[in-house]
């Protein structure tokens, strides 16, 4: 059995760090629409 | 305070060269802190007269999550030095060589300023001052300027832990009423004991670490001692609510019940000079602060209160 690559462990951490940014941003849109809105529904 | 011996390969990496993993941010929020704080915001938000749209409330209840993990980040990256030298502690992301101090300071401070702004956006500003103060209060007067100098430093500091259900409260009035002055007290009088049956059987660590804690400083008998009176307290504290009139007499008994079994785990910590009944103390003041607030939700569900 090979040992892990350094670089893949490297590149594989740095990848699920992008993609947790990637689900808070859209996340963040989400919710600003979604505030939008419900505070314009509101008037 | 002192650096941390460096770990790092470059500005910007930890020791494996890719910087801190997803989970290693997750661990700096402090998620089970976090969940006990959500929890009383929640029970804040709901007792509190007046109508909020559910999903305004549930963006409160988001921005003070996260306020909180603001706090405990930038909580971490001040007590790096100190969590070194304590074993509970020794494995988190900083000390841990995980983590550069840089990347928790600068993902506590967003998460702060971001929490804040979308609480006075999305909610109102009077909840987000509040926010913004329990974080300020978190990190200045308590990690900063109380923890390393005083034994009263968990008695002042505990106001931190003490604000999310005022924030919650004020979401939905926009202002804070007595009721939400009594969930603060709730929660302000059972930090001590809470934190110093944890220090009891800590307290070779919290010495290590040059951290005063009552017992370190006053020794173990009279920790146990305030432990006690501060039981005591939290009988008409606990009681407020029903005598404020937003619980019925359901929840003054239920309350008083509790009170009276958290009473009796100071006096077993009292009689016993073994670490044994400070752990299962420490473990019951979780499960009593959990059922105080439970029972008000599930009193408010039945229509209790005038």
């Amino acid at each position: 059995m090979m040992a892990d690559d350094p670089a893949d462990g490297r590149s594989r951490r740095i990848r699920a760090r992008n993609r947790a940014l990637l689900l808070v941003l859209l996340g963040l849109v989400a919710l600003f629409y979604a505030l939008t809105i419900v505070r314009m529904g509101a008037h | 305070m002192s650096e941390l011996p460096t770990t790092a390969v470059g500005p910007g990496l930890s020791a494996n060269g890719a910087g801190a993993a997803v989970g290693d941010y997750v661990q700096i929020l402090k998620p089970r802190v976090m969940s006990l704080v959500v929890f009383t915001g929640i029970v804040g938000l709901v007792l509190a007269p007046g109508h909020l749209h559910p999903f305004l409330a549930a963006v409160a209840i988001l921005c003070i999550a996260i306020g909180a993990g603001a706090s405990g980040a930038i909580n971490m990256w001040y007590d790096r030095d100190i969590d070194r030298v304590m074993r509970r502690t020794a494995s988190r992301p900083l000390p841990a060589g995980r983590m550069l101090p840089g990347e928790a300071l600068g993902f506590g401070c967003v998460l702060a300023v971001g929490s804040v702004a979308v609480m006075g956006v999305a909610v109102n500003w009077v909840a987000a001052e509040l926010l913004a103060l329990t974080i300020a209060f978190y990190v200045f007067v308590y990690t900063m300027w109380l923890k390393r100098r005083t034994p009263q430093n968990i008695v002042i500091g505990g106001a931190a832990g003490a604000l999310p259900p005022l924030i919650g409260w004020a979401a939905v009035t926009g202002d804070v009423g007595w009721g939400a002055i009594a969930l603060f007290a709730i929660i302000f009088f059972w930090t001590p004991p809470h934190f110093w049956a944890l220090s009891l059987y800590k307290a070779d660590e919290y010495a290590a670490a040059g951290i005063p804690m009552l017992p370190v400083v006053a020794g173990a008998r009279e920790t146990k001692r305030q432990m006690l009176l501060y039981t005591l307290v939290l009988w008409p504290v606990t009681a407020s609510p029903w005598l404020l009139g937003i619980a019925s007499s359901l929840y003054g008994a239920g309350a008083g019940g509790l009170s009276l079994l958290f009473t009796l785990s100071a006096v077993r910590v009292w009689r016993d000079d073994t670490d044994r009944s400070a752990r299962q103390m420490f473990a019951f003041s979780l499960a009593y602060l959990f059922l105080i607030f439970m029972l008000l939700l599930v009193d408010h569900a039945i229509g209790g209160g005038r």
